[in-house]
């Protein structure tokens, strides 16, 4: 039975060094821009024709243009549109990374913590730098609901700065288990087909309910990660 | 679990960085104002044809009106040539009887002269024969010419008591 953690890693292919920091060209860079290449072709090939009756692929890239813009519409308001490529981007990254990982053997850099975090640091320190530069110092309000009894202060103000501060984690610590746990579960799965061979067709049957069950997980947390992204960027524009 | 392996790291947040940027770089840039054009000229074309629809529902109603009115007018202008023909051909008509009226007074008028001349001559002819039948008689009776006068206003008495 193979190792299922052994999916997870990192395989250097191209050694890179620059002052002293590695940053080899590796397994998961390779998906990344795959990704990166994937999402450009398709919503770049796909309105070449800028039908106005759209065909199949045009009006799939039409349905996530409009997803999201509807999303950072009704989340944020008008105020939010300047961050819609950014948010258009996140999404499209995270879903392609979750879906490319999908294909059998290759490699999910949604599945790794760091990837997570880098992106949800990104979006934290961008909502931080927003919320201050619309709001000034008034911004710290966020840590202090209006109108609570000042007495509180003591009680609610760590609990909103730590809050406040969990957002990064738990944002990035969500996608990274999901994927995590969704791939160790298909390879303990995959295994047990393979071990149990006639009978393994009932691990079977339970591994295609789980791979249907997988790519919804796929899309429902590339939408989770974007739509939180999202709410931040609210509580950023017109605090609470 | 190589997840938490920080050898891995450095490599990972570089080509991140590196890859994100360049698809929010060229979904910026390429992507997304291509998919905005597209809807956009959608959205226009479909307003275009809106318009265009309620123009041509306006020209429309304009053309109904148009012929609406001029139906009108022209039946109007059609009651007004009926009422000025009536009219004139009423004058006319009563013009022509009035001159035939004024005729054929005249000719009643006339009539009546003639019976009137005619009746004279009758009444004066009676009464030559009454005088001449009275003088015969006279000198029948009597035998000698009777007295001229007194015959005359006898003759004339009994002409007033037969009423003439």
């Amino acid at each position: 039975m193979a190792n299922p953690i052994e999916q997870f890693k990192i395989k250097p292919i191209i050694p890179l060094e620059v002052g002293g920091v590695d940053i080899s060209f590796t397994n998961s860079a390779v998906m990344m821009v795959i990704a990166v290449v994937l999402v450009t072709a398709f919503l770049t090939l796909s309105v070449r024709s800028r039908a106005l009756v759209p065909g199949r692929w045009q009006s799939m890239a039409e349905v996530f243009y409009e997803f999201i813009a509807g999303m950072l519409r009704e989340n944020v308001g008008s105020a939010g549109r300047k961050y819609f490529p950014f948010i258009f981007t996140l999404f499209m990254f995270v879903l392609t990374g979750n879906l490319l990982g999908m294909v059998p053997g290759a490699f999910t850099y949604t599945s790794h913590v760091i990837v997570t975090f880098g992106m949800a640091i990104v979006v934290f320190i961008g909502v931080t730098i927003i919320g201050f530069a619309r709001h000034g110092t008034h911004f710290l309000r966020m840590f202090f609901p209006e109108g609570a009894p000042i007495a509180t202060a003591v009680i609610l103000v760590p609990i909103e700065v730590i809050s406040y501060f969990s957002r990064p984690f738990s944002l990035a610590v969500r996608l990274f288990a999901n994927m995590t746990v969704g791939h160790i579960i298909l390879k303990v799965l995959g295994g047990f087909v393979v071990a149990l061979g006639v009978f393994g067709v009932v691990p079977f049957a339970f591994l295609g309910a789980v791979t249907v069950l997988e790519f919804g997980i796929a899309m429902l947390q590339a939408y989770v990660f974007t739509i939180l992204s999202c709410i931040y960027l609210h509580d950023a524009i017109h605090m609470h | 679990m190589p997840q938490f392996d920080p050898a891995f790291f450095a490599p990972q947040l570089f080509w991140l960085a590196v890859t994100f940027i360049t698809l929010y770089v060229l979904m910026a840039k390429v992507a997304l104002p291509k998919i905005g054009a597209v809807l956009d000229e959608r959205q226009r074309k479909i307003d275009d044809n809106l318009d265009k629809a309620a123009q041509l529902k306006a020209e429309a109603e304009a053309a109904v009106a148009a012929y609406e009115k001029a139906l009108s007018e022209s039946r109007a202008h059609a009651h007004s040539v009926i009422k000025e023909a009536s009219e004139r051909l009423a004058k006319q008509a009563e013009e022509r009887t009035r001159e035939l009226n004024a005729k054929l007074a005249e000719q009643i008028k006339a009539g009546e002269t003639r019976i009137a001349a005619a009746k004279d001559a009758a009444l004066n002819n009676v009464r030559e024969v009454a005088l001449d039948v009275a003088g015969a008689t006279v000198a029948r009776l009597v035998g000698g010419a009777a007295d001229q006068a007194k015959l005359e206003a006898a003759v004339a008495a009994a002409l007033k008591e037969a009423g003439q």
